[in-house]
């Protein structure tokens, strides 16, 4: 099935039950931010046969079920949504905090990345607490913030070969990306320092710690602290 | 409240119902049983909703003991189960008396077998579901894989035991099938017309360090034409996804939500469950269908499911 249009969005079917609704093709502000309408919108105003939506930089996959809708019923239904992205704002965006522990057995790649730009370890530790993070999605697994807004000079590919096993709370970094591991999972992003903080806890009302949309900044925080906050 | 005392856990079994669908937004991906037909048949024989949880067995079942009796049913990949050393049948429910123990073996046919029991397994509830989800450690039953000497509780009010069992030439046209149908992917235009008949013509088998989280193939690999540029996306359940190196992997039910490889194809709905049943080594073969036939044969698999003859008292 062809990809068919709306305006600028572009709908393509992924699966005999999704559909995959892009608003751009490059990593943009303006397109998170339809992508957190679209979200917010469909939230306060369900369509019956959504069964799910997995957000991501400029897209959200809708699945849904394939008894009741078809992909193109489905296109039928969004439309009026798309339409009305631009007439509601979204919330003030939340400040969120993490402190970390920057470099040694914290953040094993912290010495790489920091010899890669020509930089000391203090200097590669500054230029990642100068900026502030945008929450474009939650995705991968429960959780997993992906951070926009990474200094240039720190923008380093990923690993040749992901890890088995990164510790959680681990503060990796990827392209243009920022992000904190949950859980221990294999994960090929370079880290470079570890926060203390549960970043996914069921028992919590709202679970994660970080939601999309929010602005994050991180502070660095030394070993005695990290074992203080890790044990508080 | 009866219960289940695990006297062997066998290699991987976990409490799964059929998962926890809505919260992507937060990252997590519905989980649930690997093959949810055969845990809906199996909840059905022993008269629980479709959904209450049960034990997926993964290649190895184990040894469980029932020391205030249960009324029980073995659903999916036949794992040569005896009760107290008496055989009992697969796919039809049974009573275990106060005290008896079922064993179960290493699998004689697919990869993943449910022991379903009347009243369901009770846990505390992640997000709605019972499911475990191993990787994040949450849901089921502490959120991981049973161990040897843990104790489980069984839910509900007990009812008594009647005997049901699947109609055999109903379950026959729900069974895995040996080739997976699917539909195209989003990225299917990245691969050139020589990678796309690779595809489709081609006999994969499934790598060992395959699981709930996906199924790694062994085959020729299926290079992308332009090195587009990927931007991460939401992933369905049963993409074909294809890293770097050109060895496809199929996303399974513990996915990770988003990814940033292209997807040649999806496995539709209805060859899921069969997914769940692919073992280590086993061959995997691919045919691409359109939309509104994969639409078509998921109606198919329910109707069968929603058939009165299905289940026979």
């Amino acid at each position: 099935m062809a990809t068919s249009e709306h305006g600028t969005v572009q709908f393509r079917p992924a699966s005999d039950n999704s559909l995959l609704i892009y608003f751009d093709q490059h990593i943009s502000l303006a397109a998170h931010q339809q992508v957190a309408k679209l979200l917010r919108l469909l939230e306060l105003q369900p369509i019956s046969g959504i069964a799910n939506l997995h957000p991501a930089y400029c897209s959200v996959l809708v699945k849904f079920d394939a008894l009741k809708l078809r992909h193109d019923d489905l296109e039928t239904r969004l439309r009026p949504y798309l339409d009305r992205l631009n007439e509601g704002s979204l919330p003030e965006p939340r400040h969120r905090e993490i402190p970390v522990c920057y470099g040694g057995e914290y953040g094993p790649d912290l010495a790489e990345v920091s010899d890669t730009h020509s930089l000391s370890a203090q200097q590669a530790i500054d230029l990642h607490v100068s900026a502030t993070y945008i929450v474009y999605f939650l995705g991968f697994v429960p959780g997993f913030a992906y951070l926009g807004g990474l200094p240039d000079a720190l923008v380093t590919p990923r690993l040749p070969r992901p890890r088995r096993r990164v510790p959680p709370g681990s503060v990796g970094i990827a392209g243009h990306q920022s992000g904190v591991y949950p859980f221990a999972t294999p994960g090929g992003w370079r880290l470079i320092g570890r926060t203390p903080l549960a970043m996914f806890r069921p028992n919590r009302p709202a679970m994660s710690f970080l939601s999309i949309g929010d602005r994050v900044r991180f502070t660095p925080i030394s070993p005695e602290r990290f074992a203080a906050l890790e044990n508080a | 409240m009866k219960e289940i005392r695990v006297q062997g856990p066998g290699l991987f079994t976990t409490v799964q119902d059929l998962g926890r669908e809505g919260f992507g937004p937060l990252g997590v991906s519905p989980s649930g049983s690997a093959d949810p037909i055969a845990l809906r048949l199996g909840n059905r024989l022993v008269g629980n909703p479709e959904n209450a949880a049960a034990l997926e067995m993964t290649l190895l079942g184990g040894a469980f003991l029932f020391p205030e009796g249960a009324i029980l049913a073995l659903s999916g990949s036949d794992f040569g189960a005896t009760l107290d050393h008496v055989p009992v049948d697969p796919w039809t429910s049974f009573e275990a008396r106060p005290g008896q123990t079922l064993h179960l073996g290493p699998t004689r046919s697919g990869a993943r077998g449910y022991l379903c029991v009347q009243g369901g397994i009770a846990v505390k509830l992640f997000l709605g579901s019972a499911s475990t989800h191993t990787l994040s450690g949450l849901g089921g039953f502490e959120g991981r894989p049973l161990r040897k000497g843990d104790v489980l509780s069984i839910a509900g009010a007990s009812q008594p035991y009647r005997r049901r069992t699947v109609a055999r030439r109903i379950l026959s046209c729900l069974s895995p099938r040996k080739i997976l149908r699917c539909t195209p992917g989003p990225q299917s235009e990245w691969f050139p017309e020589s990678s796309q008949r690779l595809f489709y013509n081609s006999t994969y088998l499934a790598a060992e360090e395959s699981n709930r989280m996906g199924l790694r193939l062994e085959g020729p690999s299926v290079p992308v034409s332009s090195a587009g540029h990927m931007i991460t996306e939401g992933v369905s359940l049963g993409a074909v996804q294809v890293p770097g190196g050109g060895s496809p992997i199929i996303l399974f039910i513990e996915q990770q939500t988003t990814g940033g490889y292209p997807k040649i194809a999806n496995v539709i709905s209805a060859d899921l469950p069969g997914v769940g049943q692919l073992r280590p080594r086993h061959e995997i073969r691919f045919e691409g269908v359109s939309f509104e036939v994969a639409r078509s044969l998921l109606r198919v698999q329910e109707e069968l499911l929603a058939s009165q003859e299905l289940i026979q008292e």
